[in-house]
């Protein structure tokens, strides 16, 4: 991954026009603004814009799954056990006969909070980390970035299984075990960018005017250093919710009969013979969630 | 260059040391109480002991020493070999692990490689290609392989070549046939990371006036990407080799589960959901073992590939 993606084109002054992106510009009319232009670029892919409504779909159905289902994802049906996937039931129903795309829908709720703490506890520590380590300089750079090393060298869901046994089993925990997982990446990809802004000219000339460390530290430095951050936390979004999952299907997350994702797909590798809808079809659902959150974070990368 | 080989040692062990210690954090520190958590693994309820009993299972497991004092002592330990005992079988973890090891060595190295074939194969083809839709397809195909649940792609895989073609066994490990579907499994997401790096690299090397250079002289696409684009393009590759191998050891633990193998990663599950911590924390180092020891490996060949790193002053 290139973690050289600069907003340069977001912050450019207008005496540097060829730090715009050209290529992908309209010229004519009145002109829009970095920020507009962007945009345009980024709404003319069909693909992204598909892949982005699809990852909003997903995270709305986790926040309201009422809206999205009818059935109820707990109630068994024992005359409609295992039903092939037909027009009453999209996914078909499981072994209890209850309706898998409603378990799906309710899942998300489950599966995307525990990413979506991941990713926030991942965000929080690693751009402290990334932006003390990058700003400061000196021995606390030098210890911090060993720290993190070390960390990259155990693998991140080894990492989180860690953290699992310590802590006990359950969502949180779960959430909690992904999240320090990718804290390295995140303070890594941060530091890099601090630095990189650190050099430019205005920030000596904010420097230079009397700016206090603190001023220039969260006025100048972070919102121009934070939009690789950004692209990686979207992609670690994706990773979060295949380690999440993965956890999941090995049983430590949240306790039966809720279902995250992974549990869904860990329940049905009993019935693969004869139903193998009840754990391909969820299987299919994350792998599509998680591809859509990797396009649209290549395309922001692709598209500055 | 001595200095160069003895330095990277020396960060090796340093890694390994500081891995050690961040087991010990996360397994010994972390827990509110981890009698608790030990005796949980036999069985056994806090309440039901006696304030005594307490004491006594306290001193057994060496809590009722200061933190500083168990962790010396663990390390002290472990530098002599011992990894300590599993809470649920009591077996040495040494033993536990070493008994554990083969199988999923195997089929980790098997796993590589597929993965480095199959991630060369697709970035040489996806910068050979020139037909546009194959070449797209090329270039996107590596995301699908990363964004797929591995788990899922190792039930995808019984249910298509065990349930319905049977061409190889759906779970087990007995003989070569079984470990196919899972070190296919296992090769995919690598080779798919793998893929999208050395793609990209392959493609900002073709753009280097060196290549231009190679083509005016007359040679073909074909030799100039194999012969000069690709030992260029090939570096940002190898520093990734030690993600990839960290990457399969992880991957084996949900892999194993799937295709019900014996090895480290369906001991590594186990042990999570027994909470049996000195199987956990033995597991965790002998991964960062592997992990540093290909990455030794990939730095020490590296100069042989580019002798500028010797020479180079030190990157932060």
């Amino acid at each position: 991954m290139t973690l050289d993606v600069s907003p340069l084109a977001r912050v450019a002054p207008p005496a540097a026009p060829e730090a715009v992106p050209a290529g992908l510009l309209t010229f004519g009319e009145d002109e829009p603004s970095p920020r507009g232009q962007r945009l345009r670029a980024l709404l003319r892919r069909p693909g992204f814009v598909l892949a982005l409504a699809f990852v909003v779909l997903v995270i709305v159905s986790a926040l309201v799954p009422r809206f999205f289902t009818t059935y109820d994802p707990y109630a068994t049906a024992p005359a409609a056990r295992l039903t092939p996937p037909g027009a009453a039931h999209w996914f078909g129903t499981d072994e209890l006969g209850r309706d898998l795309y409603t378990r799906v829908v309710f899942g998300s709720t489950l599966t995307i909070e525990a990413a979506l703490s991941a990713i926030v506890i991942a965000l929080v520590a690693g751009l402290t980390l990334g932006v003390v380590s990058g700003f400061f300089g000196g021995w606390l750079d030098a210890v911090l970035m060993r720290v993190v090393d070390v960390s990259l060298a155990v693998p991140g869901l080894l990492m989180a299984l860690a953290v699992v046994t310590a802590l006990g089993f359950g969502t949180l925990p779960v959430a909690i075990a992904v999240g320090i997982g990718i804290v390295p990446g995140f303070a890594r990809t941060t530091r890099a960018e601090v630095l990189r802004v650190k050099t430019l000219p205005y920030i000596e000339a904010a420097r230079a005017g009397g700016a206090t460390r603190r001023r220039i530290l969260l006025r100048h430095v972070l919102p121009n250093a934070w939009g690789p951050v950004a692209v990686l936390a979207v992609l670690d979004f994706g990773v979060a919710i295949l380690s999440v999952a993965a956890l999941s299907f090995l049983g430590f997350g949240a306790a039966p009969p809720a279902a995250e994702w992974g549990t869904l797909i860990a329940r049905g590798r009993d019935y693969l013979v004869t139903a193998p809808w009840v754990s391909l079809l969820p299987g299919l659902f994350v792998g599509l969630v998680v591809l859509s959150l990797n396009h649209v974070a290549r395309t922001l990368e692709e598209v500055r | 260059m001595l200095r160069y080989v003895i330095g990277r040692v020396a960060q090796a062990l340093v890694v390994l040391w500081a891995a050690y210690t961040v087991t010990f954090v996360v397994l010994y520190l972390l827990p509110s109480d981890p009698l608790a958590l030990m005796l949980a693994a036999n069985n056994v309820q806090l309440d039901s002991l006696s304030p005594d009993q307490i004491a006594a299972a306290r001193a057994r497991f060496g809590l009722d020493q200061p933190v500083h004092l168990q962790y010396l002592h663990l390390l002290v330990r472990a530098l002599h070999g011992d990894l300590g005992t599993s809470l649920a079988s009591h077996e040495p973890v040494r033993q536990l692990l070493a008994s554990r090891l083969p199988p999923t060595l195997v089929l980790s190295l098997v796993a590589v490689v597929l993965a480095l074939v199959g991630g060369v194969v697709l970035a040489f083809l996806a910068a050979y290609v020139q037909w546009r839709p194959a070449t797209l397809l090329l270039t996107r195909l590596p995301s699908l392989g990363v964004s797929l649940p591995t788990f899922w792609v190792g039930l995808l895989l019984i249910q298509v070549f065990a349930f319905t073609l049977h061409w190889v066994p759906a779970t087990g490990n007995l003989g070569w046939r079984s470990d196919v579907l899972p070190a296919v499994t296992l090769a995919i997401p690598t080779s798919a990371s793998l893929a999208q790096v050395l793609t990209r690299s392959l493609r900002d090397t073709l753009h280097e006036p060196y290549i231009t250079t190679a083509r005016a002289k007359g040679l073909s696409r074909f030799q100039v990407q194999l012969r000069h684009a690709s030992r260029n393009a090939a570096l940002p590759t190898l520093t990734i080799l030690g993600l990839l191998v960290g990457a399969t050891v992880t991957g084996t633990v949900t892999v194993e589960t799937v295709f019900s193998r014996t090895g480290i990663g369906r001991l590594a599950a186990e042990s999570v959901l027994g909470q049996d911590v000195p199987v956990v924390q033995g597991i965790v180092v002998l991964t960062a073992v592997a992990f540093v020891l290909v990455n030794l490996v990939v730095d020490l060949i590296y100069p042989l590939i580019d002798p500028r790193v010797v020479h180079a002053p030190k990157v932060v």
